[in-house]
């Protein structure tokens, strides 16, 4: 199936998950493994429960109160939703940039600053926030501006902020919830381009409605569909190349040429 | 087309009719809006043209900086100070209770208490701001003055501490529900993205809710002290009727607004001296509350965050 | 990910640790707010109770307070709820109208909606002060009910008009424009599709300003004078006192029995406002239900 020297290494193993707000449940069953250092993009129609997979992998579900979850996520050999672990931590290694820009009303500098100070880095910050706006392809924007606020900036600059402030403190993985949709076409191809080159030192999982996009930017898809009950399950999960020109199962074949949105 | 049949004729008419019943209705509530301007107008020139008479007989130089306050008992003296001392030292010991408990309360509400328990909360929370400030002066006299002369025997009945204390819980509801306004205000994006960044609920509220609030945070503190300022009842009847210039919390004081009262329920003679200084207290009084209310206003608008 | 990378994050149980005081110290404030709130109620419960007889309601006020009752006030309060209604009620709704509906956004508007809510924060006593000179003074309606009533009219015309503000800015876009579509002229539209589905909301800020106005004292200290009334007003020109004045009166006598008989006003004060503001919302529930069958 492959030709590289190394094994694929998979760093996060979803086992059997099914997810229920209260009594509606809007995943079924999804089993897939994303590999490091890829880009695995989640696509399906609106409602699918794309998002939903996606939060659960940084458990952001918790804050809703009537979220429960069955089956596992194995990180690095444990169970994120094992008892014992505190979604706290998780977050700090499983970072997320939504869809629409959030930065914090603050400087530049405190917006990269926030997850260094809550999750106690002691080293060089001016170092760390430099890189972190260095891998997101907006240092040389924003180098003489750092005590601006962030507000200041334009939207796709907005986010490539909202990356940074992911990237600085290392996480392991980045979830991307559909993070072009509010954006213009530059500042997407901006940021399609900042994927490519984070992968070699991150795990990134992406929820795109554009599959285009999905095609242009991630290594490997998984494609999810719900039916009436609208609850959303795992159709076929693949490299990009075999699933876009050799789709094995109709449902994904029809989506991909689209014949239903 | 023939519109002229019987039918469209009523519709005529009746389109008549209704036009001229709008235009009495438009000129009708333009006059009502323009009231409202007419009754600040009124206010100020009341004010204003009471207290003339006033300030021609004491200088504005006697009045600020005499520190004796005694317009019908001889020696006169109009000396100001006193009575604004008294009205500040009853509110800022009103805003020791309110501004940590109102804006405790408020981030409760907006952060940490679940919903059926916040729909319950509220209401209660707004009852306080429903009971007449009368009562609160009763409550100050009759329960906690006896309460604190326990711990303060040297005490007096009529003090600026108890007034103060029932004064703080009097405007929690105001300083909670405009602080709950502001801290609502802030869109849960915000909080999404701490929580993505591994921060706490505790970190997310005072790290970046708070922050993101705190014009309108200022704004409540500002208004809730304002409207502390201009009570009247509660001082009156807690505080005491003895203007004296003093920091001492268990001393008997007047404040502005209570030696308003006192004067009017002495039927002082109209044009008399002692009649036009209840208007120069009362215009110094709006000045402080339109200013402070005008500042709360303003750093709203200056500083609101635009989401 | 560079090996001296390192993030502090052994203190975990010790940032838990300090949301959960943090969280205890809100809920002390709560419980502040609670306690005042209850011990306010017992206090006036407990020395009240004993004095709500049909004496306290329907008695004069006397010297000796076994015998004082409460009637003037309460016929005074009823008597200048319902002038100040008459007076207040369709200035404030109007210009509520027509701040909604028909203001040109210019400066003038603004500067009028800042005007009001400025006017919403001035201090009742000033009010008082206003309604002394002008009505009292320079109108020369003395000290009469109908001069109470008219100064308690702007003092709570602010609250009036930003309360029916809330009920027609909550009416939605849609009511206005299939009204428009048929062919209406601005009046028909307020009048048929606005009004009516405000109307529950106007009430309902109509009936808590006016509790607003039984409550205030300061402003009729200042008509009134003197807190002294024996008999009940029956014309507009005559004099009056009100409940808060009469408890007022009662509080600030020493003895101990005066306290218990202010109690007692207090509790049917209470009662009348817990009516009120349970009949707004009764009210409201059921124009809502209505509008939306």
């Amino acid at each position: 199936m492959n030709n590289e020297q190394n094994q694929p290494k998979d760093i996060l193993k979803v086992k059997n998950l099914s997810f229920y707000y209260g009594t509606f449940q809007a995943l079924k069953d999804i089993s897939l493994d994303i590999e490091a250092n890829k880009v695995t993009a989640l696509i399906g129609p609106s409602g699918c429960g794309k998002s939903t997979l996606l939060r659960c992998f940084n458990r952001m579900n918790d804050l809703f109160s009537n979220a429960k979850v069955e089956g596992q996520i194995i990180f690095d050999d444990l169970d994120i939703y094992s008892q014992s672990i505190d979604p706290v931590l998780i977050r700090s290694k499983i970072g997320m940039v939504f869809q629409k820009p959030n930065p914090f009303p603050k400087s530049i500098y405190d917006n990269v600053a926030f997850g260094l100070r809550i999750n106690g880095f002691a080293g060089n910050y001016d170092e760390e926030i430099e890189r972190a706006l260095v891998q997101s392809a907006l240092w040389d924007e924003v180098k003489d501006r750092l005590k601006d606020n962030a507000f200041s900036l334009s939207g796709g600059q907005q986010q490539r902020l909202c990356i940074a402030r992911a990237l600085a403190i290392r996480p392991d993985v980045i979830l991307l919830d559909e993070p072009t949709s509010a954006l213009d076409p530059i500042a997407t191809v901006k940021i399609e381009d900042l994927v490519n080159v984070l992968k070699k030192d991150y795990t990134i999982i992406i929820v795109t409605h554009n599959m285009q996009q999905a095609a242009r930017v991630s290594d490997k898809t998984a494609f999810l569909l719900s039916g009436e009950d609208r609850c959303g399950v795992l159709i076929e999960y693949d490299y990009t190349q075999t699933m876009f020109s050799n789709p094995k199962i109709k449902e994904t074949e029809d989506y991909i040429t689209g014949r239903f949105s | 087309m023939n519109l002229n049949n019987s039918v469209f004729d009523s519709k005529r008419g009746h389109r008549l009719r209704m036009k001229i019943e709008g235009r009495i209705v438009n000129l009708f509530v333009s006059i009502c809006a323009f009231i409202t301007l007419l009754v600040t107008f009124a206010i100020i020139w009341n004010l204003v043209q009471q207290s003339i008479g006033f300030f021609t007989q004491v200088s504005l130089i006697d009045f600020f900086t005499e520190t004796r306050w005694s317009p019908i008992l001889i020696p006169k003296s109009f000396g100001i100070a006193p009575l604004v001392a008294g009205t500040f030292l009853v509110t800022i010991i009103a805003s020791f209770v309110a501004v940590p408990v109102g804006l405790s309360v408020a981030i409760y509400l907006a952060e940490y208490a679940p919903d059926t328990l916040r729909r319950i909360l509220k209401p209660i929370i707004e009852v306080l701001a429903g009971i007449p400030t009368v009562v609160y002066g009763y409550f100050a006299l009759t329960f906690v003055t006896p309460l604190l002369k326990i711990v303060f025997p040297e005490m007096i009945i009529f003090n600026a501490l108890s007034a103060g204390l029932v004064m703080g819980i009097m405007i929690i509801p105001f300083v909670s529900s405009l602080t709950e306004d502001a801290l609502i205000a802030v869109p849960n994006s915000l909080r999404q993205a701490s929580y993505a960044l591994g921060a706490t609920r505790f970190e997310t509220s005072i790290k970046v809710v708070v922050p993101a609030a705190l014009s309108g945070i200022i704004a409540a503190f500002v208004l809730g002290l304002s409207r502390a300022i201009g009570e009247t009842m509660l001082v009156t009847i807690a505080a005491g009727a003895t203007p004296k210039l003093t920091f001492n919390p268990i001393e008997s004081i007047q404040t502005m607004t209570a030696y308003i009262v006192q004067l009017a329920l002495g039927e002082a003679a109209n044009g008399s001296i002692e009649y036009q200084s209840i208007y120069a207290v009362g215009i110094l009084l709006f000045l402080i509350t339109f200013s402070m209310n005008t500042l709360g206003h303003w750093i709203v608008r200056r500083w609101r965050n635009v989401y | 990910m560079s090996t001296d990378f390192k993030l502090n994050q052994n203190n975990l149980s010790r940032r838990k640790f300090i949301g959960i005081i943090f969280l205890v110290f809100c809920l002390l404030g709560v419980l502040v707010a609670m306690m005042g709130l209850i011990s306010l109620l017992i206090q006036v419960i407990l020395q009240g109770y004993e004095w709500v007889t049909p004496n306290l309601i329907f008695n004069y006020p006397s010297r000796h307070p076994e015998q004082a009752g409460l009637w003037p006030a309460l016929i005074g309060t009823l008597y200048m709820m319902g002038l100040t209604a008459l007076i207040t009620v369709p200035v404030g709704i109007g210009a509520a109208i027509y701040l909604e509906e028909y203001a040109p956004k210019n400066w003038i508007t603004s500067f009028i909606e800042i005007n009001t809510s400025n006017l919403a924060g001035v201090p009742s006593i000033v009010y008082g002060l206003l309604g002394l000179s002008i009505f009292v003074y320079f109108l020369k309606l003395e000290r009469s009910i109908l001069a109470g009533s008219l100064t308690m009219s702007l003092l709570i015309l602010p609250l009036l008009i930003l309360a029916s503000r809330e009920a027609i800015k909550a009416v939605p876009m849609a009511h206005r424009e299939a009204a428009f579509a048929l062919g209406g002229d601005k009046w028909q539209v307020v009048k048929m599709a606005v009004l009516p589905t405000a109307f529950p909301g106007i009430l309902t800020g109509v009936i808590l300003a006016l509790s607003r106005a039984i409550g205030e004292a300061a402003p009729m200290v200042a008509i009134t004078a003197l807190v002294y009334i024996t008999f009940v007003p029956v014309t507009p020109m005559d004099r009056f006192t009100v409940m808060p004045i009469q408890i007022f009166n009662w509080v600030s006598r020493p003895q101990d029995d005066f306290r218990g008989l202010a109690a007692g006003g207090i509790i049917i004060l209470l009662f009348l406002l817990l009516s009120m503001n349970s009949i707004a919302v009764i009210l409201r529930n059921k124009f809502q239900k209505r509008s939306e069958e």
